[in-house]
């Protein structure tokens, strides 16, 4: 029963390997299409390697310490070994210095993050240096509004490849994560505090995204695609959904923010109310005619414009 | 007048769904069940005088342990519900409510009701042994602790057949949580039942914070303390800190919801990240209120069953002080994606790394406890050994999550649910069954079968890493916690299926566990001396089960491992002659804890329909009994000598 | 009931006041004054939410509206004073003066019931008169919430102590009444301090700022 349980582990680890290499399509985290998951996936890997390295040297220890003094009649057995100085410290100062390897690394992704990432391709003409998309979660399905281009869609966005994207997060009602898992890692959607959140795709392709915050009945359905295209595609997208869309009317607006599953659309345009972002408590005050109360916006504000909507960011 | 009735009680009592019906139908048949039997054999006085009224530590603790093991049952077949949902795409086993309750009263059931009470019971158990004590500092209060957590349990568990379980998962985030988009009871008998028991449990903590600091034999300073004692000594700080805040949360959200007040809403200026803040205040720390126990119970292990002295008896209490103080500083990667600054969220990233390092000393000083030492594999060892790969795994992947941008990309994924379920499995449960196991002989005076627990130890083991090795790549893959469904063509589903015979895996291992729980009570072998395990502490220095009052004689401490010098003082011829008895002062029983609690329950539910007519008489009979106990002042008896000597006697420990 | 059954473990405590003279009276000092400091926490938090939520006042009133600075004074000014008779209420224990104890600690009660009828009526006065009640805005929750807690505080002092006071009148002093006397004490000052701090932490800086 000993040798199958030091066998089990090894077993683990080569199957974990074999996964890792074998099928890295499939494991969206390990496949990043971005400049921004790909400085996460890095920092995944950096840590990886330290930690296996720590599990390595404790299943070591631990095999040998089992296969030594683990039969009847070891030698060796010595109750006065309580305690040894030197090797207290020694494994006191080798995880401080992997905190360290790890903690460095980790505060730079974690500034840098904050910056846009560098443009690798071309600007679309719709779309400038950088584009800004004010993403809105709504019980259970995603709002993509494009400030710039005036434009409104539903559970897809589409964005142009090699540019950089700043998503800013808002929630209508209950509290969602916006997550891409091959473009990035996710921030909180909120209804009391704007977030952002800058991704950005190599190349065209299609990404899977999802709410990873639970929300409620429909919150499995919560997915979304993210389309990257190339500039003059992007382009072409969206003087399409410009000239054949239909617009996004006020009832229609409000029948969105039901809470319910919806398929994915597009609107050429959308009616005032849509950019203020209100959240649901404000809009029932709306609409019953009291004043909104702004002053709920009080969280850590990280993008100060935001609210306003309709201006382009660049 | 009929139709209102029956429009009630289609409200009253959740219906629907054939599951319910069949839980509603093996509920009643269940109590009825143990009424029959408890009238049919006249043990009603048996019940009330041995039981429902004791102030013994020991039964209070037996009692944490039956009721967490049901418990365990229930939070059990919940997870082979989610996993039954989960084994395929699409499934239609349960539909999406349904599965969301799940998972709360999965989560919440597993650590408020599970790791909580188990942990509860052992220290009831071991540490007035250990310390040489006769009982808690406050036997009463210690009562009315368990009375609360059982029926805080109780109105939780009820929401599953009357007026609906809560859906908004253990974490409970406003604002969804909130009465405008989660109306009704459900929500309302997570906060309150919660509540109830969170008061019994700072209760629990400030009482064996006493215990422990007044109660210790003479000559056992802190530093001779056993390990176990140590964690619980530690624990209790960190629960008298920690309750008070998860309290509040929970008053603050119950009264947004009762009394329409704007604490976590969206509407009025209420912030829902103040919850995020309170609960992981709280509960972060709760994770080591888990843990710490359990390290505690694998160094009384490992040390017994290497028959050597703990590695670095001093770095492991220190560390263990470490681990407490940062705990409290950590509660914010819980959140790193909630939009902190990166200054904000660099230093949590920092602080919750530097838990891996008093953590990784622990580790380290477990394996050179076994250096060295003649191992010995029993069932409970078996357990702790288990625990040091596994609980590592759960460790380094807790460093990774710690690192904020590399979280980005696994927060709320199965990456993290494999995460906690590798500490909380291969820690706190494996450590629970470890002490389960290891202190079985002395709660009942037999051992449990070692073939049989040798059998579920390596199933459960097993299909734990079969269950939740392969649900980090699950994570990673994109699929996050709490979906009911997903839908095929992603990959996900073989992965899926694997979990999935893990998790069945597990109810066996436990079935086998429960099997030979039963099968022990008939065949198991007698523990006559003891001392079953030649232990090192004093819990083993007397009888087992030990007498009422524990100890005829207060033992006296010189060293660590106090039992182990006093067996070779013994060895060695120096044993002291027998002294005379004394009489022994004991706390007497009293109903007013079970009652107290009982009209905590009818306040509670009062509360969880908003009845005021009912919560109110049950919110004055809690004061009722509160004053009727500061009147009682002969709440305390004498053991004479003459029993304490037949008692000693029956034991064989009167030469 | 004599003092000999409680004192089991005696040393040579003849010295110690009369609530630390028994084991049992010491240990449950002890874990009184453990039960504070998780209060301490449990009032943190809320302080805490308090000041978080401060300023979300949604369009309703704010502090500066609400709040007067006379009957907060006389709130403050009665329970100073209660805690100060308080404290002389334990001096007349240690002098084992039980017509003393009694007294002071009626007047305590009293002083206490007054506080709370002010305080009763400024709850009144906002909600009702003023528009603000609990459900008004999240800064109006955490007032109502952090003022109120104090309040139960304080309410449950004075039924705790109005049993004390029967027991005392029934049994004297003994080393249990000293005890409970004593441990009914330390909650009252403790209750005080965290009036001062909402003295400061709401009113002052809600007048002042």
């Amino acid at each position: 029963m000993k040798n199958l349980k030091a066998l089990i582990k090894p077993a683990l680890l080569l199957m974990a390997l074999a996964m890792l290499t074998g099928c890295s399509e499939k494991i969206a985290v390990l496949n990043p299409q971005g400049p921004v998951a790909r400085s996460q996936y890095h920092l995944i890997i950096w840590s990886l390697i330290m930690m296996s390295l720590v599990l390595a040297v404790v299943l070591i220890i631990f095999v040998y310490v089992l296969a030594r003094y683990g039969r009847k009649n070891s030698d060796g057995f010595d109750p006065n070994d309580t305690g040894n100085r030197r090797l207290e410290i020694i494994w006191m100062v080798i995880p401080v210095i992997i905190c360290v390897l790890l903690a460095v690394p980790t505060v730079k992704t974690l500034f840098s993050l904050n910056q846009p990432p560098k443009a690798t391709a071309a600007q679309a003409q719709t779309a400038g240096e950088s584009l800004t998309i004010d993403v809105t979660s709504v019980q259970w399905k995603w709002l993509f509004r494009y400030p710039g281009q005036k434009i409104e869609t539903v559970n897809y966005v589409v964005i142009p490849a090699g540019t950089p994207v700043k998503f800013r997060l808002h929630a209508y009602d209950a509290m969602n994560a916006f997550w891409v898992p091959e473009l990035g890692g996710q921030q909180y959607t909120m209804t009391d505090m704007p977030m952002q959140l800058w991704l950005q795709a190599d190349k065209p392709g299609n990404y899977d995204g999802r709410s990873s915050n639970y929300s409620g009945k429909g919150f499995a359905h919560m997915t979304f695609k993210v389309m990257s295209r190339s500039s003059t595609d992007f382009d072409r997208w969206v003087n399409d959904v410009k000239d054949n869309k239909p617009a996004l009317t006020h009832e229609k607006y409000m029948e969105l923010l039901k809470p319910n599953t919806v398929k994915a659309q597009a609107f050429s345009s959308y009616p005032a109310i849509v950019a203020k972002d209100l959240n649901k408590a404000q809009m029932e005050a709306l609409m019953n005619g009291e004043s909104v109360d702004t002053d709920s916006m009080h969280g850590m504000d990280m993008d100060h414009e935001s609210g306003e909507g309709g201006s382009q960011d660049d | 007048m009929i139709e209102s009735i029956k429009s009630f009680m289609g409200w009253f009592f959740v219906t629907g769904d054939p599951m319910i019906y069949g839980a509603d139908a093996s509920i009643a048949l269940a109590s009825i069940g143990i009424v029959a039997v408890l009238t049919y054999f006249k043990k009603w006085k048996w019940l009330w005088e041995e039981w429902l009224t004791t102030v013994d530590h020991k039964k209070i603790g037996i009692m944490y342990i039956i009721a967490a093991l049901l418990m365990l049952f229930r939070g059990g077949v919940d997870a082979l519900m989610m996993r039954a949902q989960l084994t395929l795409p699409n499934l239609h086993f349960l539909d999406a409510e349904h599965y969301n309750q799940v998972f709360t009263t999965h989560g919440t059931i597993m650590i408020i009701f599970v790791a909580m009470p188990f942990i509860f019971g052992l220290m009831n158990i071991a540490v007035p042994l250990q310390i040489g004590a006769r009982d808690v500092a406050f036997p009463f209060l210690n009562a009315l602790s368990f009375w609360l957590f059982f029926f805080g349990a109780m109105l939780f568990n009820l929401s599953f057949v009357i007026g609906g379980s809560p859906d908004a998962g253990w974490s409970s985030y406003a604002p969804y949580a909130g009465a405008e988009m989660n109306p009704g009871v459900g929500q309302n008998y997570y906060l309150i039942g919660v509540q109830i028991s969170g008061i019994g449990s700072l209760a629990t903590g400030i009482n064996f914070l006493v215990t422990i600091l007044k109660m210790r034999a003479p000559g056992m300073t802190l530093f001779k303390m056993p390990l176990f004692t140590w964690s619980i000594l530690i624990t209790s700080v960190i629960v008298v800190f920690a309750f008070p805040a998860f309290t509040v949360a929970l008053a603050l959200m119950s009264i947004d919801r009762l009394f329409g007040a704007h604490f976590f809403t969206i509407a009025a200026g209420g912030s829902p990240m103040l919850w995020a803040n309170l609960f992981w205040f709280w509960g972060h720390p709760e994770v080591y209120i888990v843990l710490l126990p359990v390290f505690g119970i694998f160094s009384e292990v490992i040390a017994t069953f290497a028959h050597k002295t703990l590695f670095g008896y001093a770095v492991m209490v220190w560390s263990m002080v470490a681990i407490s103080v940062l705990s409290f500083i950590t509660w914010l990667h819980h959140f790193f994606t909630m939009g902190n600054t990166a200054p904000v969220n660099a230093f949590f990233s920092i602080s919750t790394m530097l838990i891996a390092i008093p953590t990784g000393v622990k580790i380290f000083n477990w394996l050179f406890t076994l250096n060295k030492g003649r191992i010995q594999f029993t069932t409970p060892m078996l357990w702790a050994l288990a625990f040091i790969p596994n609980f590592t795994i759960g460790g380094i992947t807790g460093v990774m999550l710690a690192m904020a941008p590399a979280d980005y990309q696994y927060h709320n994924s199965y990456f993290l649910v494999a995460h906690f379920h590798s500490t909380l499995i291969a820690g706190t449960v494996f450590g629970i069954f470890c002490g389960l196991h290891y202190w079985w002989p002395k709660m009942f005076g037999y051992l449990l079968d070692e073939t049989k627990g040798k059998w579920a130890f390596w199933i459960f083991m097993i299909s734990f890493n079969i269950c939740f090795m392969p649900m980090y790549f699950l994570g990673l893959m994109g699929m996050t916690r709490r979906m009911y469904t997903y839908p095929a063509g992603l990959g996900w589903t073989p992965i899926n299926v694997v979990m999935t015979i893990g998790a069945v895996g597990m109810g066996v291992g436990f079935i086998i566990m429960a099997y030979n729980i039963v099968w022990s009570a008939i065949h198991g072998k007698k523990d006559k001396t003891g001392d079953p395990w030649d232990g090192r502490t004093l819990e083993w220095a007397t009888s087992s089960p030990a007498a009422e009052y524990n100890f005829a004689h207060i033992p006296e401490v010189s060293t660590r491992d106090a039992f182990e010098a006093m067996k070779e003082a013994e060895r060695k011829g120096e044993a002291d002659s027998k002294k005379p008895y004394a009489p022994i002062h004991m706390p007497s029983n009293t109903g007013i804890p079970v009652i107290m609690s009982a009209f905590m329950f009818v306040a509670g539910f009062g509360c969880v329909f908003e009845w005021y007519w009912m919560a109110i008489p049950g919110a004055i009979g809690v004061i009722a009994c509160m004053i009727a106990r500061s009147f009682v002042y002969d709440d305390h008896h004498f053991i004479p000598v003459e029993d304490i000597e037949r008692t000693e006697a029956a034991t064989g420990r009167l030469s | 009931m004599t003092d000999a059954t409680l004192s089991l473990h005696e040393k040579d405590q003849s010295k110690l006041p009369l609530e630390y003279r028994t084991e049992e009276g010491d240990l449950r000092i002890v874990g009184f004054w453990i039960f504070l400091a998780a209060e301490l926490v449990l009032f943190g938090t809320l302080f805490g939410s308090y000041l978080v939520l401060q300023s979300h006042t949604a369009g309703g009133p704010g502090p500066h509206d609400l709040f007067e600075i006379g009957p907060v004074m006389a709130e403050t000014i009665v329970l100073l004073i209660s805690s100060f008779t308080c404290g002389l209420s334990t001096l007349e224990l240690r002098r084992h003066n039980k017509k003393g104890l009694i007294g002071w600690l009626i007047v305590t009660i009293l002083l206490g019931l007054v506080f709370l009828g002010l305080e009763i009526n400024e709850f009144y006065t906002y909600a009702v008169h003023e528009g603000a009640p609990i459900s008004r805005s999240a800064f109006l929750s955490g007032f109502f919430v952090l003022l109120g807690t104090h309040g139960a505080h304080v309410t449950l002092g004075i039924v705790w102590i109005a049993g004390i006071l029967l027991q005392l009148g029934k049994r004297g002093i003994t080393t249990v009444t000293a005890r409970k006397a004593f441990m009914a004490g330390l909650y009252w000052h403790f209750l005080d301090v965290v009036w001062i701090f909402i003295f400061t932490a709401v009113y002052l800086t809600g007048l002042v700022i």
